[in-house]
């Protein structure tokens, strides 16, 4: 068959998707599917929203996640995105690898205090509004490895987290409930959580001149970026 | 690959041979468990591990461990051989407390570069004549030696972000020549995790990198010496090398301190031990060829999510045999923590349906991945590593038998009920890309073949001899000064703990041999003079896990 005539078969009759569809629906309003629209907000032709809740809506169903793999909960929260769990299926599952792209960051490990700036790094290069998802237990107090020498306890140190996953790791199914959760928070219109943030990235000339930031004056410029580490004040 | 002329090395050397070989240079005897010790005074090292290479055969620079007594450093150097891993000697090199300095044994073994620069990190000891002393796994601006004696953890920290040169700025790495330097990672798809490799290219050719890890450095050894022996410890070899390959990893511990403690494991604990690692190394190899079709093809869709299926359905049987997905802490010391679940036959027929439908999977990933014209140009003859070169950075596992080495500790060192089954050590001798994946995919029929026979025999087991743990005490001391060096095959290669204990129920110090640490050590080798894609198909075929190069 040329190609440049209209495929008749294809506008052949409707009838057994359209008899699915009232199977489906039983009797009711009719030409109410017409458009994608219409099925989401039923009959009425009208939608009155505020633009902010809508806006909320949308955002919290069409979330790109950051492909960002630390440790152990990668691999769970690589089966996550894959077959049998599927987070697409909620709106989402689109992995982005550039931070500037992605809304949603899944931190899915143990922070050590050589990946903390890089870190608080890519957080910031993700676009407002962004939400966090602190994957396991090592992102809420270090976990396991809590008393080590160089483990953060917990990467609400360092970036804001919305949802707190516990486990280790977290099952997919746990990863889905905490995504899941975000989402309702989202559409409810709550944003990211004020929290107090002790460790910031700043200028090593800034820093309070201490001991350790003599000792080490001859080693960095000044204008480099730097994280402190107080292991003392840490919960 | 055996060559002519490895076949004449001498077979056994006797501790008898090894001592006039090493004379007087051997200041007295400190025997380990695994292997008779030598103490040598420090310059001495080159000359006595270029002995014990050339002269007796010892090719193989297991594992370095540096470790801090009261009255002195030490560094031990566990050789062994490849062509029989069971021949081992460790040569103990003390060094004084207020002037740590020891001989590089760099120049012997290529492998000794990051070794010492490890040890010089976490312990503190210098080695003279070392390429490149710079720190390893901690940032660079790091005080303190975390694993010496006096290390204070409360002190505060500093650490920068300068290697991150600021995107506006040029990044011409040397402003006189061509080149241009490039950060790949820590945070980058291809990386397996929090990789960071620095690179110098040279338009699309690769001219230098540098391996830069220490992103998950979770003071793994720190935390083991702050467990007791019996249960404290056995959680953390699963978060090692976390790609499912958990039971490997907790094999190794329980294998080290079962000999520390002279415990005998029953046979049938032993049989279900051998069946779930095997069971791991499954999944491990699926998820090494689902990420390395990720990185060759760019593909999130097909290969890696058909690996992925593959993985789940693993995961569900390795979940039923130890009621947790990924983390299984499943080995106890002298056993195994619970029989097969109930009802047996149950368990029985999933795995058997998944052993049943594993060759029509395999069948599906060669016609997608190794019979994909595409896919072999792109990995035949990339990354290449010759045998030789394989050796002297300590390479084992997949990557050491991709390059013809035929090195295989389930066989040559056996453990667990390896011997008493039928199967064979795949080794192939392309050296390249395309060599290591069919390597892991035959691995992966070879696992599939032990498992149907642990089946069976678990299967047919007298009801009444279904012993899954040995006697063992409540609390274990083994007695001070005791050291062991024990290795299994993980799903990457020898995966090797050292303990010595200290008469408390915790270790004197725990030292893991990671072989993903010796497998990346050779990304410079492999990859530099090549185009900057190659890299990338070469990181993914050395199949690393953060986790385990960094501890």
């Amino acid at each position: 068959m040329s190609s440049d005539k209209p495929r008749q078969d294809i506008y052949e009759s409707t009838v057994p998707s359209t008899d699915t569809r009232e199977s489906r629906m039983g009797a009711g309003p009719d030409d109410r599917f017409n458009s994608k629209l219409r099925e989401a907000f039923g009959s009425s032709p009208f939608i009155l929203t505020k633009f902010d809740k809508f806006m909320n809506w949308v955002r919290g169903n069409s979330m790109f996640m950051l492909q960002f793999g630390i440790a152990c909960c990668s691999i769970e929260m690589i089966h996550t995105y894959a077959i049998k769990h599927d987070l697409d299926r909620f709106g989402a599952g689109v992995p982005r690898a550039s931070p500037r792209q992605a809304d949603v960051m899944i931190v899915p490990g143990t922070i050590v205090s050589k990946f903390g700036p890089r870190m608080k790094r890519v957080y910031d290069q993700m676009p407002e509004p962004k939400f966090v998802v602190g994957m396991g237990s090592c992102t809420i107090s270090g976990g396991p490895f809590q008393e080590g020498y160089n483990v953060v306890k917990g990467a609400e140190e360092i970036i804001p987290i919305d949802i707190h996953v516990p486990g280790c790791p977290p099952r997919p199914e746990a990863l889905i409930y905490g995504v899941a959760k975000l989402q309702e928070r989202i559409r409810n219109g709550e944003t990211s959580p004020v929290v107090v943030k002790p460790y910031e990235l700043e200028q090593f000339g800034d820093l309070p001149k201490d001991e350790l930031v003599q000792k080490l004056a001859d080693d960095i410029d000044e204008e480099d970026l730097v994280m402190r580490y107080n292991w003392a004040d840490s919960p | 690959m055996s060559t002519g002329l490895e076949k004449q090395t001498p077979g056994e050397v006797t501790e008898d041979e090894l001592e006039a070989l090493i004379g007087d240079r051997a200041l007295r005897r400190d025997d380990h468990l695994n292997a008779p010790g030598f103490v040598i005074r420090p310059d001495d090292v080159q000359d006595v591990l270029f002995d014990l290479r050339d002269e007796a055969g010892f090719d193989h620079l297991s594992c370095l461990t540096a470790q801090q007594y009261e009255d002195r450093y030490e560094s031990i150097y566990h050789l062994k051989k490849y062509d029989d891993p069971t021949q081992e000697v460790s040569v103990v090199v003390p060094t004084s407390t207020t002037e740590p300095v020891s001989q590089t044994a760099e120049p012997v073994f290529r492998t000794a570069d990051w070794h010492e620069r490890e040890a010089f990190d976490l312990v503190g000891i210098d080695y003279e004549g070392h390429p490149d002393p710079r720190r390893i796994l901690l940032p660079e601006t790091w005080q303190g030696h975390p694993l010496s004696l006096d290390y204070d953890q409360e002190k505060p920290q500093i650490v920068t972000l300068s290697e991150h040169a600021n995107p506006i700025q040029p990044d011409h790495h040397d402003e006189e020549s061509d080149t241009m330097f490039l950060n790949v990672g820590p945070h980058h798809p291809a990386t397996h995790g929090v990789l960071h490799v620095k690179t110098v290219l040279d338009g699309e050719t690769v001219v230098d990198v540098d391996p830069d890890i220490g992103y998950l450095h979770r003071c793994e050894e720190q935390m083991c010496q702050q467990g007791t022996y019996r249960h404290q410890i056995m959680p953390y070899p699963d978060r090692w090398d976390y790609v499912s390959a958990g039971l490997l990893n907790e094999w190794a511990y329980a294998r080290a301190a079962e000999d520390l403690a002279d415990i005998e494991v029953p046979e049938y604990a032993q049989i279900i031990r051998t069946m779930g690692a095997e069971l791991c190394r499954i999944a491990s190899h699926m998820l090494a060829l689902g990420t390395f079709c990720l990185d060759v093809y760019g593909d999130f869709t097909a290969v890696f999510q058909y690996a992925f299926r593959d993985r789940e359905v693993v995961q569900d049987i390795l979940e039923d045999l130890t009621g947790q997905r990924l983390m299984f802490n499943y080995f106890r010391l002298g056993g195994v923590a619970w029989d097969l679940p109930e009802p047996r036959e149950e368990f029985l027929e999933k795995t058997r349906d998944f052993l049943d439908e594993l060759p029509a999977k395999i069948d599906e990933y060669n016609d997608m991945v190794t019979s994909n014209e595409i896919f072999q140009v792109r990995c035949t003859d990339t990354g290449i590593l010759e045998p030789e070169v394989a050796k002297s950075y300590g390479c084992t596992g997949p990557v050491a038998r991709a390059s013809g080495v035929d090195y295989d500790l389930r066989r040559d060192d056996p453990y667990g009920y390896y011997e008493n089954l039928e199967w064979d050590v795949v080794t192939r001798d392309g050296c390249d890309n395309y060599a290591r994946v069919l390597c892991r995919m035959q691995e992966v029929e070879e696992s599939a073949k032990i498992i149907e026979q642990c089946l069976d025999l678990l299967e047919e087991w007298p009801e009444d001899e279904r012993n899954i743990q040995a006697n063992v005490p409540r609390t274990l001391k083994p007695d001070a000064d005791t050291e062991v060096y024990r290795a299994v095959e993980g799903a990457k290669g020898e995966l090797g703990i050292y303990i010595r204990s200290d008469g408390t129920d915790k270790p004197g110090r725990f030292k893991i041999r990671s072989p993903c640490y010796h497998n990346l050590s050779t990304l410079g080798v492999m990859t530099e003079g090549e185009y900057i894609p190659d890299l990338i198909a070469s990181l993914g075929s050395l199949d690393i896990v953060l986790g385990e190069v960094d501890r």
